[in-house]
């Protein structure tokens, strides 16, 4: 999508554009109910909560993360782009071997904020009915009637999900940390 | 080698950026082994000029011609034209996430589809062309800005050009830096490469160029060769924009 937002003709860069535009503009809750509610059965399908969810969650968060790509796409210098060129690449050729790689490694500190953003929000789904770690806590609650501890061990898998996943994102920007981006310089 | 024989024809160029007419109609032919200087005053349209060579400007008018293909009105084929034409530039432009090497091989392997072990080996050929082996692993960060210029010309020499275009090679170079540059561009003209330089480094042009085309307001203004340029009358304007160095000289 930031591929499409950047460099697209002026058709794609709309579409991509109001599709970002419906995804940042709502709520998670708001847009739960919509799709659960009201777009999936629209269509005639019906779908488990779940997938719903996934979808919800995946969309909206795509439509975050392509504007972390879009500002990392921009900030590789044009000469990149002009240098490619004038060996013969294509332009889809200079976007996929010389731009993006160069994105990737500008967006990763930005991007990782997605992955915890998704893990908690993930718990919104609550609302819809999705067996999530959050709706299996209030139906333990409910059954036992021990509530802080139970929301402690909740939040305690959540840090860990999330610690777990950072770790991950960060071994894997070390990896690829190269002389001249970002604190890894020379 | 064809001696005498017309690689590059630049016919009647124009562009304009806005309202600002940049080039006016520049023409002039480029034999095979040649190299030709092009000097004047910035923003006479020089670098302007070889990027509507090789199409990275789209000119407004007229056109240019590789042996007997045209360059321009080419399609989708000017990327092959491009990989024909070479371009060095004032910045390099190498590509900052890959090693010397890689930046030497990528092309011929993303673009001529070459395998990953014969690149290598041609790309370390070029770069020892340009003395630059011993960094073949070294990212462009880790380079000088004279170190990345010659890594950048063996970049546009892997591709076998048939013409290469210097814009301002060395304009962001200390003396010093400058002098291993142009002791590369020198090697290279002299084994024959067809060479377009715009630069300022007179002595580079003197010495080395066959043709010295002296622009101003988008125009070539005198042409000759680099004596002429010493004596003949034709010259007298490029005289004068080049006695402006030996009056802040003290001469």
């Amino acid at each position: 999508m930031a591929v499409g937002q950047v460099y697209g003709k002026r058709p794609v860069r709309f579409l991509i554009g109001v599709f970002v535009w419906f995804f940042r503009g709502l709520p998670v809750l708001v847009l739960l109910f919509l799709f659960f509610f009201g777009i999936f059965p629209g269509l005639g399908l019906n779908v488990p909560a779940m997938v719903v969810g996934a979808t919800v969650l995946g969309l909206r968060g795509a439509a975050y993360q392509s504007q972390i790509f879009r500002g990392a796409i921009q900030s590789v210098s044009e000469g990149q782009m002009i240098a490619a060129r004038s060996v013969g690449m294509t332009k889809l050729q200079s976007i996929r071997h010389v731009i993006l790689p160069q994105a990737v490694r500008v967006a990763l500190p930005g991007w990782s904020n997605e992955y915890p953003n998704i893990l908690t929000d993930s718990s919104i789904c609550y609302a819809i009915g999705v067996m999530e770690l959050m709706t299996r806590t209030s139906q333990i609650v409910s059954n036992t009637s021990v509530t802080m501890p139970i929301y402690l061990v909740c939040a305690g898998i959540f840090i860990l999900l999330n610690f777990a996943g950072m770790r991950v994102l960060h071994l894997i920007e070390k990896k690829i940390q190269i002389p001249g981006f970002g604190t890894g310089a020379v | 080698m064809k001696n005498n024989e017309t690689i590059l024809r630049v016919e009647n160029i124009h562009k304009s950026f806005g309202d600002l007419e940049v080039l006016k109609g520049v023409s002039f032919d480029v034999k095979r082994g040649e190299t030709i200087c092009f000097i004047g005053p910035s923003g006479t349209g020089k670098s302007t000029l070889l990027r509507c060579i090789n199409l990275l400007t789209q000119p407004d008018q007229g056109s240019v011609w590789l042996g007997d293909a045209e360059v321009t009105n080419s399609g989708k084929s000017i990327n092959h034209f491009r990989q024909r034409i070479g371009m060095v530039f004032q910045n390099f432009f190498l590509f900052d996430h890959l090693t010397a090497v890689r930046n030497v091989e990528v092309a011929l392997i993303k673009v001529r589809g070459m395998k990953p072990k014969e690149a290598r080996e041609k790309a370390l050929d070029e770069l020892r062309q340009v003395g630059m082996e011993e960094w073949a692993e070294h990212y462009p960060a880790e380079l000088s800005g004279g170190q990345a210029q010659r890594v950048s010309i063996a970049r546009a020499l892997a591709m076998n050009p048939d013409v290469i275009l210097f814009d301002e090679p060395t304009s962001a170079l200390d003396p010093e830096l400058t002098r291993e540059v142009l002791e590369v561009m020198k090697k290279l003209a002299l084994a024959g490469m067809t060479m377009l330089v715009v630069t300022h480094e007179m002595g580079f042009a003197c010495s080395v160029a066959n043709r010295i085309m002296f622009m101003e307001h988008g125009e070539i203004k005198e042409q000759g060769s680099p004596e002429e340029l010493m004596n003949d009358t034709k010259f007298e304007r490029c005289r004068n924009f080049i006695g402006q160095f030996d009056q802040i000289n003290g001469d």
